[in-house]
Formats: C-alpha cells, structure tokens, sequence
C-alpha cells in the first residue's frame, strides 16, 4: 500500500525540478535563453560558443525565427535575451508591461541590409526611390527594362522576394526605403529566412531580394545602392560603419529588466573587444569602432 | 452463493480498472476532436467578435496583418491560393488513382498486386517536407526550363507535388470501393458476353460510385491540409493567380509561416486562428459528406 511517506518525496522532488526549470534570480542561473531575430542568430551561435568555451559555468540555448520569434518570447516570459534587428513597437513594450516584463534595449552591432540580384543581372545602381517603386504598394516598375536594364525576354518581370511579415529584416526594410507610412506591393514571395531570401535569388534570373550583409555568396550580386548622398555605395561592413551605406540598422538585444549576474557578464562580454571582434568577422558592423 | 461471484476481490478491481482504461482510449478521438475545436474558437474568439470584419475577412485578396497604420486581414487571395493548387492537384491526382485503382482491382493479380499495394502505401509514408524539398529543388528548374517561364515555385509545382501526395489515399480507397463491388455483378455481366472494359464501366464503376466519391472527397480533404510541401513549392505570395504560373499562397501555409512570431492575444494571433477555424470547418465538411456518401452506398446496397 502506498503511503503518504512513499509519495511526499517524490511530489517534492518533482517540484524542485519544475522550480530548477526557469528559475528566476540572478543568481544559480546557469541557462541563459536566447532566441530571435534571424539576421543575428549566426554571430549569436557564434557568441554562445566561444563564450561558454571560456566560461564553462554558463550554457546559453540560442534559437532563431525571426525577431517577431523573439519579441513574442521576451513578452510571454520564455526568453532571458531577445535578438531583434528591428526595435520593439510602443504595442509590444505594453504587451511586455502586461506580463510583468519591463524589456531592457541594448544595441550589439550594425548591419548592411544588401539589395541582392542574380549574378547575370547587369543592373549597376539602384536608389532608394527606384527600390520604393518596385516594391511599394502602387509602385509602378515591374519589369528591369522600366529600369533600363537589358534581361533576357522571360527574366524581364522582376520577381521580388521579400519576407515573411513579422521578421525585423521586412519591417527594417520596409522603414528603410518605403517610409513610415509605407506598405509592401503584395504578390512578392515571402521568404521564411535571411538565407532563403538569398538561395532563391541565386537560382532566378530576374529577381531581386533584400537580406543581410554577412549572408552573401559568391554566387550572388550585391547592388549599389544610392541613398541622399546622390552616390552609389556598395554595401559592406566599413559603409555601415561610416553611414554612407543608406541601408543599414542597428542590431538589438532585449532583456527582461536591467540585466543583472549571469546575463549582464554575457552582455558585457558581447560588447568588449571579443565579442564585437566576433561580430566583425562574421560581415557585421561593430557598435563602436574605438573598441577595436 | 451469491456473494460468491459479487466477492470485491483484486481481480475484480483490476478487471475494472482496465475497463475504465480502455473506454477512455475508446473515446479518446472524441475528447482530443472536441479539446481541438474548443481550444481554436477560444483562441479565434476575441478577433472573431472585436476585430473580425466576416466581409472584408472573406472578399478582401489584401493580408497585411502586421500593417502599423491599416492592418488588412482579407483572405480571399489565400483561399484562391489552396483552392487553384487543391484543384489541379485533383485534376492531376483523380485520374491517375482511379486509374490504379482499377488496374489494381480489376486486372492485377498475385504478386503484381501485392507488389503494387506494399509500394502505393510506401508513396504515402513519405514525409511532407521531403515531398516540399523536391518541389523546391526539382521542380523548379524543371518548370523553369520546360515552360520557359521566370519562376518555378507557382501553382503549377504545388499542384504537381500535392498530387502525387493525395494520390497513393485516394488509391487506396478507391480500390477499397471496388473490391467492394460483389463478384457475382461481375460474372453475371461476363455471362451476358460484356466485355472487361463494359463491365467496369457499366457494372463496377457505378456500384461503386458512393466509395470512388468519398475517395475523391478525402484526397481533397488532404489538399486543403497540405501545409508544408505546399509552403516551400508554391512560392507563398500573396496573389489572385491567373495561370498556373502564378506564385500563390495557400491558407495552411500562412499559418505556419506567421504563428511562430506572432504575439499571444494579438489580432494577427486571432486572425491566424480564425483562419485555422475556416480551415477545420472545411475539412469538417468534406469528411462529413465523404462519409456521409459511404454509408449511404452502404445502407443503399443492404437494401438491394
């Protein structure tokens, strides 16, 4: 017969283990949960593993999806840290408050996002207003010849390739060259990723997609681009840096309140020399160059 | 005496225990179908009773659900999307079962049909995502290069993949149906000199009409389910297509696609929900009617 003596210690053991789950202080923490934007999940896995090599003490789980991933994590608790490329709307910061988060903003690094073309496409420059008229909701170019650029009669229509309506990457874009109150022409193909964006552009002779700096191929051609400065700048880390590149943003990371202990020493850590060193390498724009 | 067989003993009680046990696995499909219903109207019913406008929601071909200024949540282009790929899937999937079905039931015998069955039910065990990736890698350069068009992920490539998807269940049940037909109609038709091919189309096809639609009605079931082969080879752009060419998105897909990142108790959350409301009641229907159809052949032929 079981008794109240057999099952009391495993109920408690059960409920030390739920409590280990997520605990909440900032001490004895030693999972830290990191998950978001899509552009960043590259140089965080990168971050994570050189980080946890140096302190063994400290796992950091980290995931991608999408900033939206991200900011939905960080404002239904699950997350200690949230990748976004785009900043947190006024709507998500009060969703945030809702739960009892208080989401705290820290800028990791800058990217270039690349306007990206098949190799083939002979296309030279591209300014912002001729992206906003290929894809802005009543924009008026749909083929390269309006562009005056010579394809071959099937690759003419231009196929643009966009994202999926949640992640930083469109919503940066869409700020960056449609404007605030700007929207997106539908019938673009919406990619599920930074890569997917890229490997389709690759493979169509008349398309043209945005998508971060750091996931150029060589098989694929980045275009000019010409912002107010009335100059064609390719994009590239040193462009972002100096802001002559008319495409590029600010990186993010959230955590819920001040970060504090485990989270704060990684953040800080991100920061420093290694870590933006890291960043660098993997074609992002470090924070401050004075560090490097 | 009595109390002999009424004793309480251990057995008594595992005998019930077990009982209990097993009614609730018996109806366990009908807890999980009612939980799954009730938790997606919960989850749609805020959006559906504040934010839902059932007109725009039904005629609008805008979806622009992440829209600062003017979200849009119009899903006509995403019901055209699974409505055009489920169809030419069809178009591409009902003749090529029924086909089988027949050579499968009617002509093949012994170790043919064995053969054919085992490999049928292996077609269908393939994963939905390797039936996408295909879509993706195979099929369109392939598309690209046969019909000299732009782009191969478009109706055309989603059509062809949820095909041959739907095909191998439609088989299968479509060979049920025939090999439901009794013999005796057979060789009662054979013995007034018909020949074979008379003999199905007179005889065994209309007898097994009931069946042959519940197939069909099932491997559209199936297309309008269709998430994520769909997904990856239709191009997943909102868009009223006009030709097979054209990119489409399909309603499932945009589930998939969007939920992930989409924050709990948001319209956009609600939306996608309410979308997947539309979806269930859809498929509802088309396996109450495929059902409905096959009991009524049922009943139609006891009565014979």
């Amino acid at each position: 017969m079981k008794t109240i003596h057999q099952i009391l210690p495993l109920a408690l053991l059960g409920a030390a283990l739920v409590s280990c789950g997520r605990p909440q202080g900032a001490s004895g923490r030693d999972v830290i949960q990191n998950k978001g934007s899509d552009t960043l999940v590259n140089v965080a896995q990168a971050w994570a593993e050189t980080y946890s090599k140096a302190h063994p003490e400290t796992m950091i789980a980290v995931s991608g999806g999408g900033s939206g991933t991200g900011v939905s994590a960080m404002i239904n608790g699950t997350v200690d840290i949230a990748n976004s490329s785009r900043k947190m709307k006024d709507s998500e910061f009060e969703a945030a408050r809702a739960n009892g988060i208080e989401p705290v903003e820290h800028v990791v690094g800058f990217d270039a996002l690349a306007v990206y073309v098949h190799q083939d496409n002979p296309v030279t420059s591209l300014t912002l207003d001729q992206l906003a008229r290929i894809y802005g909701e009543n924009g008026d170019i749909t083929r390269w010849s309006q562009l005056g650029v010579e394809m071959s009669g099937k690759a003419d229509p231009i196929i643009r390739v966009s994202r999926q309506n949640n992640s930083g990457t469109y919503v940066y874009f869409k700020q960056a060259v449609l404007g605030k109150k700007g929207e997106y022409k539908l019938g673009s193909l919406d990619m599920h990723g930074s890569k997917d964006v890229v490997d389709l552009v690759e493979k169509t002779t008349g398309a043209i997609g945005y998508s971060g700096l750091a996931y150029a191929t060589e098989h694929i051609k980045m275009v000019p681009i010409v912002g107010s400065s009335g100059r064609a700048v390719t994009p590239s880390v040193d462009s972002a840096v100096d802001g002559s590149y008319p495409i590029a943003r600010p990186l993010f990371m959230y955590t819920a309140g001040a970060p504090a202990g485990k989270v704060k020493e990684y953040l800080d850590w991100i920061l420093g020399e290694t870590g933006q060193g890291i960043l660098r390498a993997k074609g992002y724009a470090p924070v401050s160059t004075a560090t490097l | 005496m009595n109390a002999e067989f009424d004793r309480l003993d251990r057995a008594w009680y595992i005998d019930r225990i077990a009982k209990g046990l097993i009614f609730l696995c018996g109806i366990s499909a009908i807890i999980f179908i009612l939980s799954i219903f009730v938790f997606i109207f919960a989850q749609a019913f805020g959006f559906i009773t504040e934010d839902l406008d059932v007109g725009e929601f039904l005629t609008d071909p805008t979806w622009r659900p992440t829209s600062e200024s003017n979200p849009v949540y119009g899903t006509l282009a995403l019901i055209a999307g699974t409505a055009s790929v489920t169809g030419l899937a069809m178009l591409i999937s009902v003749p090529i079962s029924l086909g089988a079905a027949i050579y499968i039931s009617e002509f093949a015998t012994g170790r043919t049909k064995e053969v054919l069955k085992v490999v049928i039910e292996m077609l269908a065990a393939i994963p939905s995502v390797v039936w996408g990736f295909i879509g993706l890698t195979i099929m369109n350069p392939l598309i690209i290069q046969i019909f000299d068009v732009p782009m191969g992920l478009n109706v055309l490539n989603a059509g062809i993949i949820l095909g041959l998807m739907a095909a191998p269940i439609m088989t299968t049940i479509a060979e049920d149906a025939l090999k439901a037909v009794p013999d005796s109609y057979r060789e009662a038709a054979e013995a007034m000199g018909a020949t074979r091919w008379q003999i199905i189309r007179r005889v065994v096809l209309p007898s097994a009409r009931n069946g042959l639609t519940a197939a069909v009605l099932l491997g559209v079931g199936r297309g309008f389910g269709e998430t994520m082969a769909v997904l990856m080879a239709s191009g997943h752009s909102v868009n009223l297509p006009t030709s097979p060419f054209d990119s489409v998105r399909a309603l499932t897909a945009t589930i998939a696609a969007e939920l992930g990142e989409t924050a709990h108790g948001s319209p956009h959350f609600g939306a996608l929900f309410t979308i997947g409301v539309m979806l269930l009641l859809i498929t509802f229907a088309i396996n109450l009617t495929a059902d409905l159809i096959i009991r009524g052949g049922w009943k139609q032929r006891g009565h014979n």
